[in-house]
C-alpha cells in the first residue's frame, strides 16, 4: 500500500464529488428531509422521537453511503477506468481505502450537519455528547461504504448492484433494534442481529442517548463497526480481479 | 534485435469462444509495431494480454523481461484503451494530473502532455463536454504522461480528423526516436505504412509479421490493403 497513491486517489474521488453538486446536495439534504419527517411523525411522543431520531442518525448515512459507493465503484468498472488503473502502480487496497477516506470525509460533513440540525432544530435530546453521535454516525456511514464496495465486486450491472440493498442493507436495519428492541426479539433473531455490524453501531448510539459519559459498551460497539469496515475493505480488495475475461 | 514483447502459444477465450488460438509473436524493442486486422480479429484481446488485464487460458506473455502483469511493469507501460477510459466528470487537467500522480510526477508533466496532444485550450473543461476526438486525446494524454518505456495504444486515431491524425503520428514517431517502444493497433491500412513492423491478425491468428515493405513484396503489390487480402486468401488456400 502507498500513502501517496491512496491520498491522490482520495483527492480524485472528492474532486468528482465536487463537480457533482446535485449529488452533494442530495447527500446532505436527504437525511435532513427524512429526519424532519420523523420529527412530525413522532411529535407527540417525546421519548420515542428521541429514540428513533438518534438511531436514524446512524441508519441514514449507512444506507445512503452504501448506495452511493456501490454505484461509484460500479461506474469505475463499467467506464473502463478500473481496468486502466490496474495497469498503473495503483494497488487495490490504495483504491479501496481511498474510496473509504473520500466518502468518510463526505459522511463526516453529512453526519455533522444532520446531527446539528437534529439537536438544534428538531429538539433531539441525549444524555451524552453530540460529538459522540457524529463519531458513531460516521462509523456507520463507513460501514455502508465498506459493504457497498464489497457488494459492487459481485455486481456486473447497476441493476444487480441496487438489488444488494434489500439483501445486505435492509435486514441489518430491520434487526438493528429500530423497530423492536433487540432484547425483546426471539433468541435466534437476537443472535442473528449480533452478527450484523450495524446493530452494534445502533447500540453504541443508544448508549450515547442514555449515558452522560462514553461507556465501555459504546466504545466496544464503535470498535466492532470500525473493525467490520476494515474487514469489508480488505475483502473487497481481495475480490477485485486485475485480470478479467 | 532486442525483444520487448514475446507471446508464446497464447490461448484466450472470451464469452465461451476462443479468440486467440495459440498465438505466437515477437515485438522488437524500439520503433512502432502496428497491429492490424479487421474488427473481431483479436487485436484488443492481444493488447489486454500484454498489459496483463486479460485472463488467459494458456500460453505465456513476456514483457520487457517480466511476465505480463508483473507489478514492476506497471511503472513502465502506458495503456490507451479503445474506448477512452478516463473520468468524464472531471476536467482534462484533473484527469492527466491524477494519472501523473501514480508516477510521482507533478503539474509540469501534466501541462506538457496536455500541450502535446493539443488540448491546452480545453485543459479546464469537463471531459464529458468534449468532442469525441478531444475525449480520445485527453485519454491519450493520460497514457503518455508517465513517459513509459512501452506504449500500448488501442486504436488511438479513431475519430480524428486527418490533420490531427498526422500530428499524432508525428508525435508517435518522435517518441519512437527517443527510444519508446510503441504498439499501435488500427484497422486503417494507410496507418500501417507508418509502422516499422506490422503484425496482421485475422481470426485470432497471425497472418503476417514483417516490415510493411516486405509484406508488400511478398504479396507482389504496392498497396497494403491488397497485400493483406492476398495474404489472407493465401493462408485460406494453404489451409
Amino acid at each position: 500500500m502507498s500513502v501517496r497513491l491512496t491520498l491522490s486517489t482520495t483527492g480524485r474521488v472528492l474532486g468528482q464529488l465536487r463537480h457533482d453538486r446535485r449529488s452533494v446536495g442530495l447527500l446532505i439534504g436527504a437525511p435532513l428531509l427524512l429526519l424532519t419527517l420523523i420529527y412530525f411523525m413522532f411529535e407527540k411522543n417525546g421519548p420515542l422521537l428521541d429514540r428513533v431520531m438518534l438511531i436514524m442518525l446512524g441508519v441514514f448515512p449507512f444506507l445512503l453511503m452504501f448506495l452511493v459507493t456501490s454505484i461509484a465503484m460500479l461506474r469505475e468498472r463499467t467506464s473502463g477506468t478500473l481496468e486502466r488503473l490496474f495497469t498503473t502502480p495503483l494497488g487495490k487496497l490504495d483504491l479501496l481505502f481511498a474510496y473509504g477516506l473520500a466518502f468518510g470525509l463526505a459522511a463526516t460533513v453529512q453526519a455533522t450537519v444532520a446531527t446539528t440540525v437534529a439537536f438544534w432544530l428538531l429538539g433531539l435530546d441525549t444524555a451524552g455528547n453530540g460529538a459522540l453521535v457524529v463519531l458513531i454516525a460516521v462509523a456507520d456511514a463507513l460501514l455502508g461504504v465498506g459493504l457497498g464496495l464489497l457488494c459492487s465486486a459481485f455486481a456486473r450491472t447497476e441493476f444487480q448492484a441496487v438489488q444488494f440493498l434489500p439483501v445486505v442493507v435492509l435486514p441489518q436495519i430491520l434487526l438493528s433494534g429500530l423497530f423492536v428492541p433487540r432484547a425483546d426479539m426471539a433468541g435466534w433473531l437476537d443472535g442473528v442481529s449480533t452478527a450484523m455490524p450495524l446493530a452494534h453501531g445502533v447500540e453504541a448510539l443508544q448508549d450515547v442517548g442514555t449515558s452522560a459519559d462514553a461507556t465501555g459498551d459504546m466504545w466496544r460497539g464503535y470498535g466492532i463497526v470500525m473493525g467490520c469496515v476494515v474487514l469489508a475493505l480488505v475483502l473487497a480488495a481481495g475480490t477485485l480481479r486485475r485480470r478479467t475475461a | 534485435m532486442k525483444t520487448a514483447i514475446e507471446v508464446q502459444d497464447l490461448v484466450v477465450t472470451r464469452g465461451g469462444k476462443e479468440v486467440l488460438h495459440g498465438l505466437c509473436t515477437r515485438i522488437p524493442h524500439g520503433g512502432i509495431t502496428g497491429l492490424l486486422g479487421p474488427s473481431g480479429s483479436g487485436k484488443t484481446t492481444l493488447l489486454r494480454s500484454i498489459v496483463g488485464v486479460q485472463r488467459v487460458k494458456s500460453g505465456r506473455v513476456t514483457v520487457l523481461g517480466d511476465t505480463a502483469g508483473a507489478p514492476a511493469l506497471r511503472r513502465k507501460i502506458g495503456y490507451f484503451t479503445q474506448s477512452p477510459s478516463i473520468y468524464a466528470d472531471m476536467t482534462v487537467r484533473e484527469n492527466v494530473r491524477y494519472f501523473a500522480s501514480f508516477y510521482n510526477l507533478g503539474q509540469a508533466a501534466a501541462e506538457e502532455t496536455i500541450k502535446e496532444v493539443g488540448l491546452q485550450e480545453q485543459a479546464g473543461q469537463i471531459v464529458r463536454t468534449l468532442s469525441g476526438g478531444q475525449h480520445n486525446r485527453a485519454s491519450l494524454a493520460c497514457a503518455l504522461v508517465s513517459r513509459p518505456e512501452l506504449l500500448i495504444l488501442d486504436e488511438p486515431t479513431v475519430g480524428l480528423d486527418p490533420v490531427l491524425r498526422e500530428e499524432l503520428w508525428a508525435h508517435f514517431r518522435q517518441l519512437a526516436a527517443e527510444g519508446t517502444t510503441l504498439v499501435v493497433s488500427s484497422h486503417v491500412m494507410d496507418e500501417a505504412n507508418r509502422c516499422d513492423r506490422l503484425i496482421l491478425l485475422r481470426e485470432g491468428a497471425v497472418v503476417a509479421d514483417d516490415t510493411p515493405q516486405a509484406i508488400k513484396d511478398r504479396a507482389g503489390t504496392d498497396d497494403l490493403d491488397r497485400a493483406f487480402l492476398t495474404l489472407v486468401q493465401g493462408t485460406l488456400e494453404v489451409a
